[in-house]
């Protein structure tokens, strides 16, 4: 029986005033699951970003819930949210944000260090991380020294170094080609996910729906398809 | 706290161009600043270099008087009126002027002339060369070994010069706490031979100093000093009203003032703009800081740290390159009229701090702005 990692019913976002009100999300119910790895698919403005940022505790919804561990997360005061994000969410960005002027293994060290974990300590298990996505070699590089792929999994190191249940990963093919996106995502499918953890994904990129267990499709504020991976 | 503020070093130093544009900016406001205020320092300190060397704890005065420079005569009964005042130790003239002298070589030069009192000598300086006696012996000058010795051609013992057409006679070399403003140098001799050298107006007691009994009779003799139509100030007073006149009734003060706000601005600018730049360029990164659970707190303090240690390690080389400089051209002019303090270092201190305040509030305002969602956004 699979455990839920996080459930979100009734979500309602609005965005805009008068005429140019539109709804972002129109009632959604979305639960996932540990072990899984669950797409959101649609085209542009169709809300999924704006369904992942609520999922995540980044956009509060106008209504609706997130129940992440028996927890409405939107009840949470704003240094609880904050926290519930740093502990329980690990975020890879489309473009992947990371500080240029800061080594890859101190970009993989940064959730540990706002988690006041002890520098050293916090140095010695981003280099760990990067041992896990290939990169160790490269930890004392700046980010510009490295390729399109290696950033994303250096990106990806830094969202799994806090160990979190649940991995958000926009557009994560977005800036890659073909193949090195398709090897993202197969090394994510392999090495990354696991029991503990639930992967939620947004893309556009068709390529890459393989390595779904779940596709929920978005348009126009609302999830008009769920397909199960056959695998 | 002490990780998040070794990521925010870490992310400003690494960034070797603003943090240099930002350390020029810091360091130069704070170069100026601090060049400014200690040259006012060092030219108020100079203006009050004959109370402070002949260092008498009363002086009596013309009410007019702005400045020690700008003596005006008191007649003989001032000065029996104050010797018979109440709680006067003793009371005597001194005379201060400037005249012309002629050097042997044939270049004239001005000086100032200080006249002591004759039965005393009260405020006489300390001698390096000679004894303080042969200012007794005929056309007996003393002449103070300062940063305007030289332009008398550095005389020694036994030269001779002329004086209003009077023969004087260099009989000791002194030393003094403090040099002249005015950059001419400082002769010392008797009272009665200064009027009779130098040709005077009327009344020729420039000052009268006066030795209280105790602190207590200060106020009785001010009192009888006013009563008399003249003023008593103490020697600190009389320090404050001429250190007044510079900043208040001069230019000097204004433009010193002017010069250090615009060392002000220009550092404010520099790293203001600087740290701005630097905030946007990273605005992003904030953003994905605050989306992954970094706290509005927690950002704050990275950047008010940020423009803290960048304001304090300007501030730090602002001043060392003032005091490096100040070493070499003391090198040369001993006597250089600067001097820091405490307190132009803690006034400097205080606008670096402002510089950094403003800088970090620009930054933090900016980044308390941004919501993470417009980091998923793009």
């Amino acid at each position: 029986m699979s455990t839920s990692a996080i459930k979100a019913s009734g979500l309602v976002k609005w965005f805009g005033e008068g005429e140019a009100r539109t709804a972002a999300l129109q009632n959604v119910d979305i639960d996932a699951s540990l072990g899984e790895m669950v797409y959101i698919v649609g085209p542009s403005g169709s809300g999924k970003t704006t369904l992942l940022s609520v999922l995540s505790g980044i956009l509060r919804p106008d209504s609706g819930s997130v129940m992440v561990d028996g927890v409405d997360v939107w009840s949470l005061s704003s240094d609880k949210l904050a926290d519930f994000r740093l502990n329980k969410i690990g975020f890879v960005f489309q473009d992947y944000h990371l500080f240029p002027r800061l080594t890859t293994a101190e970009n993989v060290a940064v959730p540990l260090i706002l988690r006041k974990k002890d520098w050293n300590y916090a140095i010695a298990e981003a280099v760990k991380y990067l041992d896990i996505v290939g990169l160790k070699a490269r930890a004392a590089l700046f980010p510009v020294k490295l390729s399109g792929g290696e950033q994303q999994r250096v990106a990806i190191a830094r969202a799994i170094v806090g160990r979190p249940d649940i991995m958000i990963m926009d557009e994560p093919t977005a800036s890659l080609d073909g193949d090195t996106g398709r090897a993202i995502v197969s090394f994510v499918k392999k090495n990354i996910l696991n029991n503990n953890r639930c992967i939620l994904i947004v893309t556009h990129d068709s390529r890459i729906y393989e390595y779904a267990d779940r596709i929920l499709t978005m348009e126009d504020g609302r999830l008009t398809g769920i397909e199960r991976s056959e695998k | 706290m002490r990780g998040i503020l070794k990521l925010a070093f870490k992310l400003l130093v690494n960034d070797r161009a603003k943090f240099a544009g930002l350390l020029v900016g810091i360091t130069f406001s704070v170069f100026l600043m601090i060049a400014m205020t200690s040259l006012f320092v060092g030219i108020l300190s100079r203006s009050s270099a004959t109370v402070i060397n002949i260092g008498a704890p009363v002086w009596v005065m013309d009410p007019a008087v702005n400045t020690v420079a700008n003596s005006i005569g008191m007649p003989e009964y001032i000065l029996d009126a104050i010797r018979s005042t109440k709680g006067v130790e003793y009371a005597v003239p001194l005379y201060t002027g400037g005249a012309l002298l002629k050097l042997p070589n044939g270049k004239y030069q001005s000086v100032s002339v200080i006249g002591l009192d004759d039965s005393s000598l009260y405020g006489r300086p300390e001698l390096e060369q000679g004894k303080i006696e042969d200012i007794y012996a005929e056309n007996g000058f003393i002449v103070v070994d300062d940063a305007e010795f030289t332009k008398l051609d550095s005389p020694r013992i036994g030269a001779e010069f002329e004086l209003n057409d009077h023969r004087g006679v260099v009989v000791g070399i002194a030393k003094v706490n403090s040099s002249g403003l005015f950059g001419v140098p400082t002769l010392y001799t008797t009272y009665e031979r200064a009027i009779q050298y130098i040709p005077n107006p009327r009344y020729t007691i420039s000052y009268i100093l006066v030795q209280p009994k105790g602190p207590a009779d200060i106020p009785g003799i001010e009192r009888a000093a006013t009563a008399l139509g003249y003023r008593a100030m103490t020697k600190d007073a009389f320090i404050q009203m001429i250190i007044d006149f510079y900043v208040y009734q001069t230019g000097v003060g204004t433009n010193l003032l002017v010069m250090t706000a615009i060392a002000f601005v220009v550092g404010l600018s520099v790293s203001g703009l600087t740290f701005y730049t630097f905030i946007l360029e990273n605005l992003d990164k904030f953003g994905a800081l605050k989306a992954m659970g970094a706290k509005s707190h927690e950002l704050i303090s990275m950047i008010l740290f940020q423009s803290t240690s960048t304001a304090l390690t300007g501030y730090g080389l602002g001043i060392g390159l003032w005091t490096l400089l100040l070493w070499i051209v003391r090198m040369r002019l001993a006597d250089y009229a600067a001097m820091i303090t405490y307190s132009n270092l803690a006034f400097a201190f205080g606008l670096v701090l402002i510089i950094a305040a403003i800088s970090g509030y620009v930054g933090v305002r900016k980044v308390l702005k941004i919501e993470p969602f417009d980091i998923f956004r793009g």
